[in-house]
């Protein structure tokens, strides 16, 4: 159960996606999540799909993973979409029992899902094609100028990196307790939603005091290897900005800008 | 190197309860290159010992020296850690980053190395304990021993005078365990750094050039392998195993052979039996 998380997790390759600057990689993202909030008719939703088929070609991340990327989330799709069903008026479409639906309420509705899909998949693609490591670099980079707003960017960087690299330790380490507690026959199966909250218990409690004391030993071994913030670090690799980010930026601007132009033409 | 001198240091005291004294009155004096073990059980003071090398914890009373810079000045702290390499026990407990070069590039970009020497850096520090081809590997994938030969390499980074390794064998398995003395070992030979290995196993101080045995915050033994093992009664009152061969030799005498008791090795233990025999 818990081996499907797949928050964060990252598929090593060598395309253009996996060599362009995390900072671009970022800003393309940021522009898409624009791009499909300013999307309003099939058109324009057509342009958003092309950008994301051409990304998942580029990257060579299977549509698989994307798709299973939607799993934890098929309930919100859902729901959206059968609140737009009923809620929308229009001109009528169909009659089912009491419901009468509308045009407008299922063309909002298919948007919906393909809004939110899309928006999924997209930023899965970001963290498919981006090492944590990298990409927590590139957020550091970016939010650099807030830093003179005495912003703790490089704190927030540094758990985001180090909270990405616990997680498989953490996930290692509940399959044990959870084994563990099985073994002295607790039950995480039966009963009702209340009892199974209550069978956690014993899972959280170890689980968070282990956590504490790994947090200590890390910050001790982190102190003896010279860590003293952000102040004065370099870098094992620095960022640089290629010609070929320069192009995926403007080709994303490009679509970005032709969405927005869509949407105000009525399209 | 390592100068230690009239050492005390007690936890700070928790309400209503005298603070507990951990060590009392050490001396001690680390050569240079040299390979030096710790040993004693659980609460005897050891790694309250090596947090005080670097630095983590501040002497009570008395001072350390680190190439004669006190870990008691503030201004001092960066250069002794830097200088003072620490190993600790857990190795997933180090390990900072999800690529292995990336943790051992960890202590030069904090101090604050340029791009390319973080780079050269990285590279020795990999081949220093074998790991060159787990590079771009993610930590915790791999094993327990590999796990801690990349915390001795992260460390090796900043190319430290001195490394301080506290019960880094505990939580592996004897493969695990072997791979990572042959490692320290191998640094110490063939770089001359020098060691300091903590532990309660008696079988991997063997081949130390020096032994101090700890017992409640106090040093009770220090001299060579082949001076301190003899002592079997004393090592055994403070619950310390000695190793096999010392072991045999000491039953061996009981029953009245003439062997000596410092043959540690079981090439030099099996011809010490066959020159009494003969």
């Amino acid at each position: 159960m818990l081996k499907d998380i797949t928050l964060g997790q990252f598929f090593p390759g060598n395309t253009l996606a996996h060599r362009l600057d995390p900072r671009t990689k970022l800003m393309v993202t940021v522009l898409y999540i624009v791009a499909l909030f300013c999307a309003k008719s099939f058109v324009s939703y057509g342009v958003m799909a092309l950008w994301l088929v051409t990304a998942v070609q580029v990257s060579k991340v299977g549509y698989k993973a994307l798709v299973k990327g939607l799993k934890p989330v098929w309930f919100i799709i859902v729901f959206t979409a059968v609140l737009n069903l009923i809620y929308i008026k229009g001109t009528p479409l169909v009659t089912i029992w009491k419901f009468t639906i509308y045009r407008e309420a299922v063309e909002t509705a298919v948007f919906m899902i393909l809004r939110i899909a899309m928006l999924i998949m997209g930023t899965f693609l970001l963290t498919y094609t981006t090492s944590p490591i990298r990409l927590t670099d590139g957020l550091e980079t970016l939010l650099s100028p807030l830093k003179k707003l005495h912003a703790p960017v490089h704190e927030l960087a540094m758990m985001m990196a180090i909270a990405l690299r616990f997680i498989p330790t953490l996930i290692e380490e509940t399959d044990k307790i959870m084994s563990a507690q099985k073994a002295r026959g607790a039950d995480f199966e039966s009963g009702g939603l209340l009892q199974r909250a209550k069978a956690l218990i014993p899972i959280l409690v170890p689980l968070f005091i282990s956590a504490f004391r790994r947090a200590d030993e890390l910050a001790t071994a982190m102190e003896c290897r010279c860590y003293s913030g952000g102040e004065g670090r370099t870098k094992l690799h620095v960022l640089r900005f290629a010609a070929k980010d320069y192009l995926v930026l403007a080709l994303a601007a490009v679509l970005t800008a032709a969405v927005i132009v869509l949407g105000r033409m009525g399209l | 190197m390592i100068e230690i001198k009239h050492l005390r240091y007690a936890y700070p005291a928790v309400e209503g309860q005298e603070p507990a004294a951990v060590l009392e009155d050490v001396d001690l004096h680390i050569e240079k290159g040299s390979f030096t073990a710790i040993l004693g059980h659980n609460g005897s003071g050891k790694s309250t010992l090596a947090k005080l090398l670097s630095a983590v914890l501040l002497p009570s009373g008395g001072e350390v020296l680190v190439d004669g810079l006190s870990t008691a000045e503030e201004k001092n702290i960066m250069e002794i850690r830097r200088r003072v390499g620490m190993v600790f026990q857990n190795p997933d407990n180090q390990i900072v980053a999800n690529v292995v070069e990336e943790d051992v590039a960890f202590a030069p970009e904090n101090l604050g190395v340029p791009a390319e020497e973080i780079r050269a850096r990285v590279d020795e520090a990999l081949a220093a304990v074998g790991m060159e081809a787990f590079r771009l590997h993610a930590p915790h994938l791999l094993s327990g021993g590999q796990k801690q030969r990349i915390a001795i390499a992260g460390v090796l980074a900043m190319q430290p005078e001195v490394l301080v390794l506290d019960e880094v064998t505990a939580m592996l398995d004897p493969e695990g365990r072997r791979e990572v003395l042959e490692t320290v070992h191998r640094l110490n030979r063939e770089r001359g750094m020098t060691v300091l290995l903590i532990t309660h196993h008696m079988s991997e101080v063997e081949k130390a050039d020096r032994v101090i045995v700890m017992e409640q915050g106090r040093v009770v033994m220090d001299g060579s392998p082949k001076e301190v093992f003899p002592r079997v009664e004393e090592l055994r009152r403070l619950s310390l195993d000695v190793p096999g061969t010392v072991d045999l030799l000491y039953e061996l005498r009981r029953i009245g052979w003439d062997v000596p008791l410092d043959a540690l090795g079981v090439d030099e233990c099996a011809d010490a039996i066959c020159k009494f025999l003969q």
